[in-house]
């Protein structure tokens, strides 16, 4: 039984790694660290890194949390560990 | 009929419903009053962790910071959603799994330690404190200028409002009133900004408006029209960034990471039944926190276009009503310097003739996009229910810390459920007095203190949550250093450059260039390394503590088959 816990464990931190890595891009690195460079290109009438600061880093996160939502309990089913 | 009519009748229902729903759904037993009998459906949390959420400062300051602080701002925006993912991936799913009451509860259980748990208490309590008073003014504040009573008159009777629902109901009043206050405050704050925007850019969804072109000048984007007003007043232009990359950076994250670790909004996700259900209402708390968060620049936008253009170089006479109404008020003030009888606002303060309160932006909106009389009644009720809702939750977690953490589990542990939930009653009525006492003689370094609950959080809650979780060889030795090692960091920075010496807290003194608001990430990291260390050094949790840790992981154990 610990042997399927370690595997759905080590599963689910792939998950949260790959939507974390997300997190860190869409904010830090593009709103954040490469905004300037970022801001020379024109999205919706805003400037690309500008647009990244104040909108769609937002976007972006409620979308990682959706997505965590799908693929975590999709991850239960598989294992047997859902709550259903 | 006129504003304060209109506002007197929609604040007077909207408490009306507050105070009904609390009679309807007092709490009975306990857990009824921590977290609502675990019983919450994951819609209606998400709606109360967005009310939860939100204060006084995201609905009635934020989009005004950002309208000074042009693309910088993004830091609140980005800081005080990004929080949310971490909580959703990395702290909900597995504290609901935990199954009990308080964060203090987490942290004690999970460290074996008494020590631990009056650490985390101390912090709670702290952190909730500092930031219940803000409310209390906000909902002063609100009064104040809206209904035209003095702001003690209306703090006691934003005392009161609270004192009845969330002394009455506990988590499973507040909840419910909050799920009302989000509706409340969401429509409040969109009405207004959708008028202004089809206004404006002829776009009904604010979010894209802004970034469009002007209905009266269909060649020129609003943002390039706000950026050549700022250059040409000698300010930077509205789009660019004034803060050095390093501190916007280390501003984000602790404000993210404190977001994560604050005490009152972990608690909302004790409330659903199950650990999807924290999942999901993680998802549904952001969504509905993000359609004020994605409208606020939108309103800061608009906002700094119309207010520049209405002053700056006008004539005093000609200035609109709502301009000298918020005179009044000290929100917005001229001084004629050059005595030629028109308004000059510029970047050099020599020059420069206004001065503005950036609080103006929203409580100004309806009146200077010339909005009927009832929107401005609804932006009150919707600032009212921002600062109730936060206040309501901070107290919560202040009262739970007490009757729970401090009593029941340290002091008096065979103490029976009617007498902790009595205790859990006293101490939320303490509360309540003991935030109305600083809301009306508010301590002068508010603005520092909300840094301050923040860097806290992250520095402390944080790490030692997320280590708990994460790191099973983690024991009470090293989670409890770490802690102390990021507290007193942190602590010592802010107070060091925000109290003592207040003229040395400029970027050629701060380290690495990290301003006060964003050392809590220090903090954190501090803590992280010290508690790793530490633990690798000292021997490892019980076996039972280390079952535990395996448990929280799982959703649900698979049943042995024998």
């Amino acid at each position: 039984m610990k042997e399927i816990y370690k595997q759905y464990w080590t599963r689910h931190l792939r998950i949260l790694s790959v939507l974390l890595v997300i997190w860190f891009t869409a904010s830090f690195v593009l709103g954040i660290i490469l905004v300037d460079y970022l801001d020379q290109f024109r999205f919706m009438g805003f400037g690309l890194g500008f647009w990244f600061a104040q909108q769609g880093s937002m976007y972006i996160f409620v979308l990682i949390i959706f997505a965590y939502v799908y693929l975590s309990n999709k991850l239960d089913h598989e294992f047997g560990v859902s709550e259903d | 009929m006129d504003i304060q009519t209109w506002t007197y009748i929609i604040v007077g229902i909207t408490f009306a419903l507050y105070i009904g729903i609390a009679v309807w759904t007092r709490a009975g037993n306990t857990s009824q009053f921590y977290v609502a009998g675990s019983n919450v459906h994951p819609l209606a949390n998400g709606m109360a962790t967005a009310a939860d959420w939100m204060s006084a400062a995201s609905f009635l300051s934020m989009a005004g910071l950002i309208a000074f602080m042009g693309r910088d701002g993004g830091v609140y925006l980005m800081g005080w959603t990004g929080g949310y993912v971490l909580l959703a991936l990395l702290l909900a799913p597995y504290l609901r799994k935990f199954g009990k009451f308080t964060v203090p509860d987490f942290v004690g259980d999970r460290y074996y330690s008494r020590t631990a748990r009056l650490v985390a208490v101390t912090c709670a309590i702290f952190i909730s404190f500092t930031y219940v008073a803000g409310q209390m003014r906000g909902v002063g504040i609100v009064f104040s200028r809206f209904l035209d009573v003095d702001i003690t008159t209306g703090v006691i009777i934003g005392m009161l409002i609270v004192l009845i629902y969330a002394v009455l109901g506990g988590m499973k009043g507040i909840t419910y009133t909050q799920v009302a206050q989000y509706c409340v405050l969401i429509f409040a704050y969109l009405v207004p900004v959708i008028y202004i925007s089809i206004l404006m850019t002829g776009n009904i969804v604010p979010q894209i408006g802004f970034g469009g072109t002007l209905a009266e000048d269909p060649g020129v984007y609003l943002l390039d029209k706000l950026d050549s007003l700022h250059i040409e007043l000698g300010f930077a232009a509205y789009t660019s960034g004034l803060r050095p990359p390093i501190d916007v950076f280390f501003i984000t994250m602790a404000l993210m990471v404190g977001t994560a670790g604050l005490p009152h909004v972990i608690v909302r996700f004790f409330t659903v039944p199950r650990v999807k259900d924290a999942r999901i209402s993680a998802g549904y708390a952001l969504l509905f926190i993000a359609f004020l968060y994605t409208t606020a620049p939108a309103v800061a936008a608009f906002a700094k276009t119309n207010l520049i253009q209405t002053i700056n170089n006008a004539s005093y006479d000609d200035m609109p009503a709502w301009v000298s109404n918020w005179e009044n008020t000290g929100l917005i003030g001229f001084e004629d310097k050059n005595e030629d009888g028109i308004i000059q606002y510029h970047a050099d303060p020599a020059i420069n003739e206004v001065t503005i309160d950036p609080d103006i932006i929203v409580l100004a909106n309806p009146e200077i996009a010339s909005l009927p009389n009832w929107v401005v009644g609804l932006v009150a009720a919707g600032g009212l229910a921002a600062a109730l809702s936060t206040a309501a939750g901070l107290l919560l977690v202040i009262s739970t810390s007490v009757s729970r953490d401090l009593i029941k589990r340290t002091f008096v542990p065979d103490i029976s459920d009617k007498k902790e939930l009595l205790i859990a009653r006293i101490s939320a009525s303490f509360a309540v007095i003991l935030a109305g006492y600083f809301g009306v003689n508010p301590p002068g370094f508010v603005a520092q203190t909300v840094a301050f609950a923040f860097g806290l959080a992250a520095a402390s809650f944080f790490p030692a949550i997320l280590l708990g979780i994460f790191d099973k060889r983690m024991n009470m030795q090293g989670a409890v250093s770490g802690m102390v090692v990021g507290i007193v960091f942190t602590t010592a920075y802010i107070v060091y450059f925000a109290m003592i010496n207040p003229h040395l807290n400029n970027v050629e003194h701060w380290w690495f260039g990290i301003s006060p608001e964003g050392i809590g990430t220090l903090g954190m990291l501090l803590n992280v390394f010290t508690a790793l260390v530490v633990s690798r050094r000292t021997p490892p949790p019980p076996e039972s503590v280390q079952e535990m840790v395996e448990m929280i992981r799982i959703p649900r154990e698979i049943e042995e088959k024998t």
